[in-house]
């Protein structure tokens, strides 16, 4: 069992009386590439912000190569870990955004520089070498005295992946990564994405990009109602839905 | 420290204090509305094109916010009589509040007026209406709607500002205090009477303005 | 008023306006200072503060900025002295400054952290930094940029508050002015040349703040 990269086992969170995951499994490989979709409320945020710490949980468990993340059990009580000790695996995964959310005052490098140097504690010098590698990666290099103000959306927020996977984490979380970006600028976003998985990173991604998902992923999980409603392979979910839900969501978003 | 609070002397002299905040709240309302009048002919000056308008505008809001308040009362009541000018104690420090809200205000309207989409003077162009109906009609009453907030905390701060009346006796809430405190020696308490009574009367304004913002708050 | 004559007058007066000009920048550096210390204090406990503290710290801001600077002076300088802390003016003055101060830098740092957008804690968060780190290079140097234009208006407001330090007997640059008016019956000019020294030193701050504002913008 521990050789699964992330396991989550009947996860449940609410925001008081209002219950949006209601018991979510789910496992992936390391090298896997799962995408969620769903309609918007379904928890599909929700539940990628809950295996990085951003949303507590109140019940169940996440596990990344077996580390239980957030809680302890210890005696039956479920107690919450050190703030230390969660920053310490959140560096496991990495995240990029829908709003980007560069640091503005910080230029592209030291952007991606920040974590490696205060949390990998690597030196200034190895941390800058590293960042233009990333940089050159997302085809920014030249970019890499930029500020965010100073780019596009696109280029935000392929600095924004850069920063992410410098941190080489585990598994890598995309949240809606496209959909706060211009038309045009969604398919150069895609590609950095699409790369990193032909080179084998594990990654979960939430996405409203069918064809997108469907190219990119071995598994696609569909959210319904804070519960997961189908999962499979992508060709099989997208041409031949099991459930009414799934076929009525597919209809309605745009696969072309 | 020997002191036990005893309100009583000060509450035999509170009618005193109420006269006082009763004088502090008409400065006040007097020098606004002298203020606003200053300010928002001020503040289109300072939005001109004009140079022969945004210049003086420009020259009065930097002195004026950049001297301070004390010495324009001063000045106003000592120096001025010295150029034949001579008013009294009230008329003087309302002149002067006046002049100098009028400098704040004006910045505050600025601000209000710059928000403004230029389209909305050319719609009104388009129906026919001239510059200064449009300034009257349409573009005044959208500004003061939309700098309703940062103009409550001016009045409020203006309001504080009438304590200052103080300094050439004129007997206002800050003048009866000192006044009382003086008299009777129950400092402690006569201090913190008065403060409250600015606290409360600034929480009240605060909230009256709320309300005009509500009241007024377009739909959107 | 022939310009020669007025030069000669301020001339002849230069050593207690210099005196009075020290002591202006004295009291005006001292509360700035201790005021932005203990503003920083109270920001970041509007801010982060759990609810007691939040609490606590909100009734003494708004208590505060409810009263006028004056009262504030007055209340310090007479209360302190019943309660037996020996402060003599200067000192009782500084600290109501001070006070009025740290509750305006409270708000402008809680203004500043709060117009943060909750993205930038999350990106933070997802790299692995803890808060102390997070708050070190994220929010503080944010929060810096956003707060300094205000910070440094309201540098310029203590040194036009220092003037009401004059009214509790502390010989500053307002007091030693009317000392030499008492002296000299020559209102005009004195008030005159104290007003625009005032002025200088304010709008100096006024622009050095843009000079600062402009050179630490980020690029966009």
């Amino acid at each position: 069992m521990t050789n699964n990269l992330l396991e989550i086992r009947d996860l449940h969170k609410s925001y008081g009386a209002v219950e949006v995951l209601k018991g979510v499994d789910c496992t992936m490989q390391q090298g896997d590439v799962v995408s969620i979709i769903g309609s918007s409320g379904s928890g599909k945020t929700t539940m990628l912000r809950c295996i990085n710490m951003l949303e507590e949980f109140q019940g169940g468990t996440i596990r990344i190569d077996g580390q239980a993340i957030g809680y302890d059990v210890v005696n039956g009580q479920r107690r919450r870990k050190s703030e230390r000790e969660i920053a310490r695996q959140r560096a496991l995964t990495g995240m990029a955004f829908q709003q980007f959310n560069l640091f503005p005052h910080m230029t592209a490098v030291a952007n991606v520089m920040l974590g490696l140097v205060k949390v990998k504690k690597m030196s200034r010098d190895e941390a800058r070498t590293l960042a233009e590698t990333w940089l050159d990666r997302v085809g920014l290099r030249e970019r890499a005295e930029h500020y965010p103000g100073q780019l596009s959306g696109g280029q935000q927020q392929r600095v924004a992946i850069a920063r992410a996977i410098a941190m080489n984490p585990k598994l890598m979380l995309f949240d809606e990564v496209t959909s706060a970006l211009d038309p045009e600028l969604v398919n150069e976003v895609l590609q950095v994405i699409k790369s990193l998985a032909q080179d084998g990173m594990s990654m979960l991604l939430v996405t409203h990009e069918m064809r997108f998902a469907y190219e990119v992923s071995n598994r696609v999980i569909f959210m319904n109602q804070g519960r997961i409603g189908e999962e499979g392979n992508p060709r099989e979910m997208f041409h031949k839905p099991q459930t009414e839900r799934l076929a009525e969501f597919l209809k309605s978003s745009t696969f072309n | 420290m020997n002191y036990t609070l005893n309100f009583s002397a000060v509450w035999r002299s509170f009618d005193l204090l109420l006269e006082g905040l009763a004088l502090s709240l008409a400065l006040a309302f007097a020098a606004i509305a002298i203020g606003c009048v200053v300010g928002l002919i001020t503040a289109f000056g300072l939005i001109s094109k004009n140079g022969f308008l945004r210049r003086p505008a420009g020259i009065y809001v930097t002195i004026i916010r950049n001297t301070p308040i004390l010495v324009l009362i001063l000045f106003t009541y000592f120096a001025l009589p010295q150029m034949g000018v001579r008013l009294g104690k009230i008329e003087s420090f309302i002149f002067t509040l006046a002049i100098y809200s009028g400098a704040y205000l004006a910045e505050v309207f600025r601000g209000g007026l710059l928000a403004i989409p230029p389209g909305l003077r050319e719609a009104g162009l388009a129906i026919g209406l001239t510059n200064m109906q449009i300034r009257t009609s349409i573009i005044t009453p959208l500004m003061l709607r939309n700098v309703l907030p940062s103009l409550g905390s001016t009045i409020i701060s203006l309001f504080k500002d009438t304590s200052l009346a103080a300094a050439i006796a004129v007997p206002e809430l800050t003048f009866e205090a000192r006044k009382i405190n003086v008299e009777t020696f129950r400092v402690i308490e006569t201090w913190i009477v008065a403060s409250c009574l600015y606290v409360a009367t600034c929480s009240i304004l605060a909230a009256l303005m709320r309300a005009v913002e509500r009241r007024l708050a377009i739909v959107r | 008023m022939d310009i020669m004559h007025f030069l000669d007058i301020i001339w002849l007066a230069r050593m207690p306006i210099l005196k009075g000009l020290g002591v202006t920048i004295s009291i005006s550096l001292l509360a700035i200072c201790a005021g932005t210390v203990l503003g920083v204090f109270v920001g970041l406990a509007l801010t982060y503060g759990i609810r007691p503290l939040r609490w606590i710290v909100r009734g003494y801001t708004d208590f505060i900025r409810g009263t006028p600077v004056l009262v504030l002076v007055l209340a310090s300088y007479y209360v302190l002295s019943t309660v037996g802390l020996q402060l003599g003016p200067f000192q009782a003055g500084v600290l109501a400054l001070a006070v009025f101060c740290s509750s305006h830098v409270g708000e402008i740092v809680r203004g500043a952290l709060q117009s943060i957008p909750t993205g930038q804690t999350e990106a933070a968060k997802a790299i692995g930094l803890t808060f102390p780190q997070t708050f070190a290079y994220v929010l503080g140097p944010q929060a810096l940029r956003h707060a300094l234009p205000a910070w440094v208006n309201t540098a310029a407001e203590m040194v036009k508050a220092s003037t009401l330090l004059s009214i509790i007997g502390v010989a500053e640059l307002l007091l030693r002015t009317q000392e030499l008016i008492s002296r000299t019956f020559m209102s005009l000019e004195f008030y005159f040349f104290a007003g625009l020294l005032y002025f200088i030193i304010n709008y100096a701050i006024e622009r050095f703040g843009r000079y600062v504002e402009r050179k630490t913008a980020v690029p966009t």
